[in-house]
């Protein structure tokens, strides 16, 4: 599996030496779609000599992947500056998380990204007049069921899913970047006490760029779904190569993952991006990660779980254990969200209703 | 005709054949009998013969697993492993087929301006016909095209955002209610499909875009003429000008794609509209409809 197209391709990124071309690039652009990458990809290409020479049929995939990515774009900046207006307006900060905030930095991880949503960090306490602003200027929420409500606001580190009523976008709103309730509990007030603001911007912040890499560390290896989960490790590579690397801020990074009670994620996702796309981690930081590691057996099943889930989902990169696998992690995911008096009956109910036909659940 | 028998279609299965369709390959997997009559009717052999290159899109069309197998049996859709679209009706497959189609080229060809019209080009004189429902936009295409136009598109026109051009399709055109009589009736020599009764749209069926359209699929065609058709029991045929302005506020709001292309599709769509004479079409009387549509320059 590590030998799909489209994992040599990204490696190559790395391994100037690696060559790519006798990759086969019909399949690479099916995994790429499928994956969430084909942007991404377009986006390497046409800054390398590599893409004058390929062939026009599958370019037009490429520039076509490419000006759907860069129409996304705009509408998150668009919509960032909607929110901004809104929530400046009532005074209330917010941090932008994930891919909205790679954009606003312009950084290396916001070229050829697809977002899905907007996803914004703000205090607990300014969170109800957050959510009254946003639904009195149309942002909906998308969940009507009570439980699914209560789900969310019991137990969960986010509102229920906004949804603006016009344009359609999603709006995901956190106060915490993991569920109350989940085992690891990383202090929200760290993240806010260095977080960036932007300049004429007044109230709009990012996280540090350490806490970024952390934070989409911890997203990643919290999920339970990994539709997206190459392109996370993409999102990674390019993170830890653009803050971390050129910076030398190595063990920086490790000092603040100790800090925020974050090793175990930040082992995961220097694992993973170097077993998967070769991101140039020094040999003194693999080894000092190793105290997050868990214990030796687990750590093997992690990797057949992982390595299986992490690939694009396209039937030329499943072997006979990928579902199994992405199965187990989606448990996982909900074990370590909740304690298991209230995961068990979470999950009982989860079963039933999709039992009875309901689709949504 | 494309002669396949019945055991042929067998052979397909898991690989599938290959459709060349324009600019774009087309991987179709099915066992489904009625799919599989549907491809060999409606496209010309070339779809088949001049297959060139990679694959554009890995489609599937399967009879939906579990006890919809017995009961109501349901069609799904797939592109490469992802299933856009609810399943339908066993019986509405071909259609779904078509749909299908559509779906996977509107949604991957950026490359475009994709707008929902008609296009169609003879000597020269290229029409696009922006399609809203029930103008009659598909009975007057499918009427010109079996009446010596070459057919580009019937669902989508697709305009380069390189070029400017219009690239064409040549699909089967699809027909809904009194418009598959109507093309029957008026043109009983041209292949039609099989008629699939209570969908979405109500009743459809696509008819077989003439083989000299296919044969000529990949010559562009520079787009001349904008022309917004309407039906209208009892009107007088009446051709008449219509300002540019509104006639690009109305095809921007028939396009697939123009917020994804944002300021490259406002000035590929102003150039064009400039380009063209821009017209509505009243008609009612289709044999009055092709005298006008042909004495245009």
């Amino acid at each position: 599996m590590l030998n799909s197209p489209l994992i040599v391709f990204l490696k190559s990124q790395n391994n100037q030496e690696m060559a790519t071309d006798y990759l086969d690039w019909e399949l690479l652009i099916r995994q790429a779609r499928r994956a969430n990458l084909l942007s991404r990809v377009a986006v390497i290409l046409k800054q390398s000599s590599q893409y004058e020479s390929l062939n026009e049929n599958f370019k037009k995939h490429l520039k076509s992947a490419f000006l759907a990515s860069e129409a996304n774009r705009r509408s998150v900046k668009w919509e960032v500056i909607k929110i901004h207006e809104l929530l400046h307006n009532k005074n209330i900060s917010f941090c932008l998380l994930k891919g909205a905030a790679y954009s606003e930095m312009d950084g290396d991880a916001s070229k050829g990204r697809i977002f899905s949503d907007i996803d914004i960090l703000v205090r607990k306490n300014d969170l109800f007049e957050t959510e009254k602003t946003l639904v009195l200027n149309g942002w909906f929420s998308s969940y009507l069921d009570v439980y699914k409500e209560r789900y969310y606001r019991e137990w969960m580190h986010e509102l229920p899913p906004l949804r603006h009523i016009k344009r359609g976008t999603e709006l995901d709103v956190h106060h915490a970047i993991l569920p109350p309730t989940s085992r690891l509990k990383p202090r929200v007030s760290d993240l806010w006490a260095s977080a960036i603001s932007i300049p004429n911007k007044p109230g709009l912040f990012v996280l540090s760029p350490l806490d970024m890499v952390l934070h989409s560390a911890t997203h990643l290896f919290h999920e339970g779904e990994f539709v997206n989960g190459l392109r996370d490790i993409s999102d990674l590579d390019l993170l830890l190569k653009e803050y971390v690397l050129k910076g030398g801020k190595w063990q920086s990074l490790v000092f603040r993952a100790e800090e925020l009670n974050l090793g175990r994620p930040l082992f995961y996702s220097l694992r993973y991006t170097s077993i998967l796309l070769n991101t140039p981690i020094p040999e003194s930081i693999i080894r000092s990660v190793d105290q997050f590691a868990p214990p030796g057996l687990m750590l093997q099943l992690m990797d057949a779980l992982f390595l299986r889930a992490l690939m694009p989902d396209h039937s030329s990169c499943n072997d006979r254990w990928t579902g199994l696998a992405r199965w187990l992690l989606y448990v996982r995911s909900h074990w370590l969200r909740m304690p298991m008096h209230l995961l068990i009956p979470h999950l009982l109910r989860k079963s039933w209703m999709r039992l009875i036909g309901k689709k949504t659940y | 005709m494309f002669d396949l028998t019945v055991e042929d279609y067998s052979l397909w299965g898991e690989t599938g054949v290959v459709l060349q369709v324009g600019r774009y390959r087309i991987q179709v997997s099915t066992e489904i009998p009625s799919v599989s009559r549907h491809l060999s009717e409606l496209y010309a052999k070339d779809c088949f013969d001049k297959v060139d290159g990679n694959i554009d899109f890995h489609v599937s069309l399967k009879a939906s697993k579990g006890f919809r197998r017995w009961f109501r049996k349901q069609v799904v859709f797939t592109f490469d492993g992802y299933t856009p679209f609810l399943p339908l009706p066993f019986n509405q497959a071909p259609a779904l087929f078509e749909w299908g189609l559509n779906w996977c080229i509107a949604n991957h060809s950026h490359q475009y301006l994709v707008v929902h019209a008609a296009a169609i080009e003879k000597n020269g004189v290229t029409i696009i016909f922006p399609g809203t429902p029930g103008s009659g936009k598909s009975t007057l295409c499918a009427s010109l095209v079996c009446s010596g136009w070459r057919l580009l598109s019937d669902e989508m026109a697709l305009i380069s955002v390189d070029t400017g051009m219009v690239h064409a399709l040549a699909r089967p055109i699809s027909l809904k209610n009194e418009s598959i009589h109507i093309i029957k009736h008026f043109f009983p020599e041209n292949a039609m499909g099989e008629v699939v009764n209570d969908t979405a749209k109500g009743s459809v069926s696509h008819l077989r875009p003439p083989d000299e359209s296919v044969i000529n699929v990949l010559l562009p065609a520079k787009p001349t003429h904008v022309i917004f058709p309407k039906y209208m029991k009892g009107s007088e045929t009446l051709l008449k000008k219509t300002r540019k302005g509104r006639a690009l506020l109305k095809v921007a709001e028939n396009c697939f794609n123009y917020n994804v292309l944002g300021d490259k599709g406002f000035e590929l769509l102003s150039q064009t509209i400039d380009r063209c004479k821009c017209y509505e079409f009243n008609y009612e009387k289709l044999e009055e409809a092709l005298i006008v549509m042909d004495g245009l320059d």
